[in-house]
């Protein structure tokens, strides 16, 4: 390994979080972003190629080493780590339209799930899966929601991108629209309810 | 943990309670009126975009009932949905009329757009499982479960709870509760009145007429009472033998 392969390496095992390869370039003033990529390919090989029980691990717009899913059961029957607990189907879900439709608001989720949303948003907030992004121009100023970086890391994703393309699924999504339109046709409904 | 499961084991009997009760129960089965309407339509093995209303309405209605969920709001929205989706279909119209919009149209885009967001959910499931099988570096345990947060609520608020609960009870047996404190001081009373006119008293006589399980109690304490102070003594000439009280401890003896 390079020397900078070398610096990258311990960085990385001091780093409790992913880090991303601009962050990565600040440690060696000399290094260019090409060089730092070389580098970091050179460590994955390395582990890859010398069968290492940790890996390079593209992650949240970073990198981050990870131990191979094969000692996942052993390192968590010593209980030395545990697994993070299983999300539920309400999270998920919640989850599933604001990865797609962000910047979204509360309204539209509730809408397309059919539930309230008010106490999921908060725990995922509390959580630091999703964030305030923006606020909605329609009437009330609503507040409009993102995913964070958090959310790709717990999810083992790099980025908004690797998410399951439209044609992947096996129903096409539907055209994003505005939030606003969203509150117009709530409109709509309660003048003909009445 | 365990506070709710101290919860749910002294909630277990209103589960018995009768309409009204205010309790809602959550299933964790379904995780919204979509859900469920999913559930009833893959059952009946029926496609989405030919959902007939009538049977799906009512066969909904009933499935909420019976899950305890006809109380809680989104159910009961998706429910007053089909009841007038299923009116509107019942309307006559003509065959030739191009202008007519199937009713069921936004229902069928809601089911659709909302069993999309279900396959992202697995998923998102199955990727966040996956990432769980590695480990970074930097772990600690979990912080211990937190005790839950004290109770913010007024007396007004405490009041009709347990208002909405009594209502719930068929038969409330209530007991009243009121203050009996003991008169350690009249029996005292009683008691130098006793030995001021006899050397010796029994038990029985000490007790008075008529006594109740207070004033045995409160008897009991004022005989202890003086014979710690040693205006008298305590005597059992044999076991079992009826408590004889005798005035003046050093009388007595000698």
């Amino acid at each position: 390994m390079t020397p900078l392969a070398q610096l990258l390496e311990a960085a990385l095992f001091s780093a409790s979080r992913p880090l991303t390869a601009d962050e990565l370039a600040t440690l060696d003033p000399d290094a260019t972003p090409a060089d730092v990529r070389v580098a970091l390919e050179q460590l994955r090989e390395h582990y890859d190629f010398n069968q290492h029980g940790i890996e390079l691990v593209e992650l949240a717009g970073g990198y981050q080493i990870l131990t191979r899913p094969v000692y996942a059961a052993a390192i968590e029957r010593a209980q030395f780590s545990v697994r993070t607990p299983k999300l539920t189907a309400a999270t998920l879900e919640t989850l599933a339209v604001i990865a797609y439709r962000q910047p979204v608001g509360r309204i539209e989720i509730e809408e397309i799930r059919g539930v309230s949303a008010a106490g999921v948003l908060r725990s995922l907030q509390e959580r630091g899966l999703i964030e305030v992004v923006g606020r909605s121009e329609a009437l009330g100023r609503p507040l409009l929601y993102g995913t964070t970086p958090l959310f790709l890391e717990l999810l083992g994703l790099g980025d908004l991108a690797d998410l399951p393309k439209a044609e992947e699924l096996t129903i096409a999504l539907r055209p994003h629209r505005a939030v606003a339109e969203g509150l117009d046709d709530a409109a709509a409904y309660v003048e003909a309810e009445s | 943990m365990d506070h709710l499961s101290a919860v749910a084991e002294t909630e277990a009997p209103a589960q018995t309670l009768g309409v009204g009760s205010g309790f809602v129960i959550e299933l964790e089965a379904f995780s919204g009126p979509l859900d469920l309407l999913l559930h009833l339509l893959r059952e009946e093995q029926i496609e989405i975009a030919d959902i007939p209303i009538a049977g799906i309405a009512d066969q909904f209605l009933q499935a909420i009932h019976e899950l305890g969920l006809n109380q809680a709001a989104d159910y009961l929205d998706m429910a007053s949905r089909l009841v007038r989706l299923k009116a509107q279909m019942l309307l006559p119209r003509q065959s030739e009329d191009d202008g007519w919009e199937d009713p069921r149209a936004e229902l069928v885009r809601r089911l659709l757009e909302y069993q999309q967001i279900r396959e992202v959910a697995v998923w998102l499931g199955r990727s966040a499982e996956r990432r769980a099988e590695q480990f970074a570096r930097g772990y600690l345990p979990p912080p211990p479960a937190l005790p839950l947060p004290p109770l913010t609520l007024n007396l007004i608020d405490l009041l009709s709870a347990v208002e909405r609960v009594l209502a719930g009870i068929p038969f409330p047996v209530l007991h009243r509760v009121v203050a009996r404190p003991l008169d350690v001081e009249s029996a005292t009373r009683r008691i130098e009145g006793l030995l001021a006119e006899q050397e010796e008293i029994r038990w029985l006589d000490a007790l008075g007429s008529e006594p109740t399980i207070v004033d045995v109690l409160s008897t009991l304490l004022a005989l202890l009472e003086l014979a710690k102070r040693g205006t008298l003594r305590l005597l059992q000439p044999t076991p079992f033998s009826p408590m004889v009280i005798a005035r003046d401890a050093a009388r007595s003896v000698a």
